[in-house]
């Protein structure tokens, strides 16, 4: 049909003009890492989102709150550190990683005081309110961590991009005082110092951990922050393939009955 | 509702006892089952249903969603996390909510270009189209309303940007615009005041849709529906009872829709939004661009296409506003624009320029966007008050088949084995 073949070359000019004006959007192409939570079948790696964990808490958690987050949330049943047959184990390996984390809470006469944190609690924030994570870091405030894989433009690939963009400043650039050379993020100029710095920064302790390289640690914290982001994700993943197989039975269904229904009217 | 004879006959003691008292057998049976409904009707058709499922899904999800919602510029944004991580399928029931919204808008601009291919507004269904548009506005509304709970940069600056456009006003009488600004949020700024009025309104519009959706369904059911042909059914040849011949052909076709839907919820869930509501609102960082939600980026690419900002608020709501005269700014005799060859082009134009306004929308507006988002509105408003009403005067139009039944024959090959009369 004319019509049809005429919206068809709309569409498909508008796709093409559309796509570089949507790639033009990020200055620098971000770097891409095959991650294993892509595609329609991709799951996290349970090992790999444990040695993020611990990037996080020997390097990020310096800085970055991680605040809708809760310690539970690392073995229950979404979790990194679940353990499926007998959850206490998971749970014990959590305490154990957690033991020292001081929070701040209110004893029974009202007085504030600190305590180890439990499993219940949210992640430890590093600064107290937004003016102190200011006063503390040349006042720029780290943004919380919960979300970031879905808040920024390319997800995944954007935060390892960053974490692994520090350059020197090439010499015609101006750096304002106390900023970092960073090849991707916008404007080049990142209030963040280069966090992961050197090789073995964070010590790897799980048997079959890989050396904990910068490039090797930027891609673990990166997973750990995009299990943070959308814990659901496998339950997500698996729910939707047998919804759609429901629904293309239904369908099918369907549409015999539509045939058969329809078979003795001309339309 | 129905404007035809009724077809029911109780049968029974019960039956004839609550016939008498409160015919509702005798309705369902008139508007649903035995509705006669051409039998020509193609897939184009079947958006009816698939927006009822939708406007259902919204209110099921939206209701649910309320329960755990806090509407406070302080708390929204958490509870949303809240929402996402520690309520039972939160994740499901926001997602299907979020997405749903978009399904919802692809569904009802499919049924409205349906509805102007083929004159579906014309003669007796002006008001059919009038309440229609009434409903796509008040979904419009909703959206916007819905769109600034989670409290993230887009919701802040999206209302600041939309509630702004009444500022325009005080181009008119200097106050004016300022102070229903002021009245509209509550406070100076975007702030908890409105957090609270747009969440108590999200909640109310659906309600109000629904009420226009059964006048809407009335207003169908009197003249009864257009058909591909265009031409009115001559009698029971032409006709099918809906049910079951339409409920499961529309049953089939909401089905392949649910798999759409499905495909964003479960494996694309927040393609169709924008990363920098996942960032808490912000009044002090303003981001690089603001864009709205797609289904309202051809109105946003009409907005920003003059450089005066009250013509810019006028034309888009006029862009709006234009739909409603629809049933008499087009003069042609003949409804369906299949046998319209002329009109058939300035429509596929129509479709065109609403995608290229709909990407134009998306980028700054500037260079060859601007251009384009310019000659766009220009089209969309001459399609609508000079070449619909002028097309019909002169063009002549493909011959019209006799009736449903003659034409559907026809389609199918058979007309030529038909005994001669």
């Amino acid at each position: 049909m004319k019509i049809r073949s005429m919206l068809a070359t709309a569409g498909l000019l508008l796709a093409a003009l559309a796509a570089p004006a949507l790639a033009s959007e990020s200055e620098v192409a971000l770097k891409t890492a095959e991650w294993s939570f892509d595609g329609p079948f991709g799951t996290y790696d349970a090992a790999q989102i444990r040695r993020g964990f611990q990037v996080y808490k020997d390097v990020c958690a310096a800085c970055h709150s991680l605040k809708y987050v809760s310690y539970r949330n690392l073995s229950g049943p979404q979790g990194p550190f679940h353990t499926p047959a007998d959850p206490k184990l998971g749970e014990d390996a959590v305490k154990a990683l957690i033991d020292g984390i001081e929070v701040p809470d209110l004893d029974d006469a009202g007085e504030p005081i600190t305590r180890q944190a439990r499993l219940s609690d949210p992640f430890r924030s590093p600064f107290a309110n937004e003016k102190a994570a200011r006063a503390a870091n040349n006042g720029a405030n780290p943004p919380d961590l919960s979300v970031m894989v879905k808040a920024r433009a390319g997800g995944a690939d954007y935060l390892y991009s960053i974490l692994t963009g520090y350059e020197e400043a090439p010499g015609d650039v101006v750096m304002q005082p106390g900023m970092s050379y960073n090849r991707f993020f916008a404007g080049h100029q990142i209030g963040m110092p280069q966090p992961i710095v050197s090789d073995d920064q964070v010590t790897y302790t799980e048997p079959g951990a890989p050396k904990a390289s910068v490039d090797q640690m930027a891609r673990d914290v990166t997973a750990f922050l995009a299990w943070a982001s959308e814990p659901h994700m496998e339950e997500r993943k698996r729910m939707g393939l047998s919804v759609l197989l429901f629904l293309a039975f239904l369908a099918a269904l369907l549409y015999l009955s539509y045939q058969r229904i329809w078979a003795d009217v001309e339309h | 509702m129905s404007g035809g004879h009724s077809t029911y006959t109780p049968t029974n003691g019960f039956t004839k006892w609550l016939d008498s008292r409160l015919p509702l057998i005798r309705v369902m049976n008139d508007n649903v089952t035995n509705f006669p409904t051409p039998k020509n009707l193609n897939y184009w058709y079947t958006f009816g249903a698939i927006l009822t499922f939708c406007l259902a899904v919204q209110l099921v999800t939206g209701i649910v969603l309320a329960m755990h919602y806090v509407a406070s510029a302080d708390k929204a944004f958490a509870s949303i996390e809240y929402i996402m991580r520690d309520v039972n399928y939160g994740w499901l029931i926001r997602y299907v909510h979020m997405n749903g919204a978009s399904m919802f808008f692809l569904a009802v601009y499919v049924h409205m270009f349906r509805g102007l291919y083929y004159g579906s507004y014309k003669a007796p269904r002006e008001i059919l189209w009038i309440l229609g548009v009434i409903i796509y506005f008040l979904m419009m509304a909703t959206a916007f309303l819905g769109y600034t709970l989670p409290w993230g940069q887009m919701s802040f600056w999206g209302a600041t940007v939309i509630t702004n456009f009444f500022s325009a006003f005080d181009q008119v009488i200097p106050g004016l615009g300022s102070g229903v600004l002021e009245w509209l949020r509550g406070d100076f700024a975007v702030d908890d005041a409105a957090v609270k009025r747009f969440f108590a309104l999200h909640y109310l519009l659906p309600f109000v849709i629904a009420g226009v959706v059964f006048l809407h369904i009335w207003a169908l059911h009197v003249p009864g529906n257009n058909n591909p042909t265009g031409i009115d059914v001559k009698g029971p040849q032409d006709t099918v009872p809906f049910h079951p011949y339409y409920t499961v052909k529309d049953g089939f076709a909401t089905a392949i829709f649910m798999m759409l839907f499905a495909v964003f919820v479960f494996y694309a869930p927040n393609y169709l939004g924008h990363p920098d509501n996942y960032v808490e609102a912000n009044p002090l960082v303003t981001p690089a661009h603001i864009v709205p939600e797609w289904y309202f980026l051809p109105f946003y690419a009409i907005l920003r296409a003059v450089p005066d900002k009250l013509t810019g608020v006028l034309l888009m709501f006029g862009a709006i506003g234009v739909l409603f005269f629809v049933p008499w700014l087009d003069w042609s005799k003949v409804r369906s624009a299949s046998y319209r060859p002329v009109f058939r082009q300035f429509f596929v134009l129509f479709v065109i320029a609403c995608l290229a306004l709909g990407w134009a929308g998306a980028q700054p507006a500037e260079g060859a966007a601007l251009l384009i988002a310019q000659v766009g509105t220009f089209y969309y408003f001459i399609f609508f008050i000079f070449i619909m009403p002028v097309v019909g005067l002169w063009e002549t139009p493909r011959k019209l088949p006799e009736s449903i039944a003659k034409a559907v024959l026809a389609k199918n090959g058979h007309a030529a084995v038909q005994p001669a009369q």
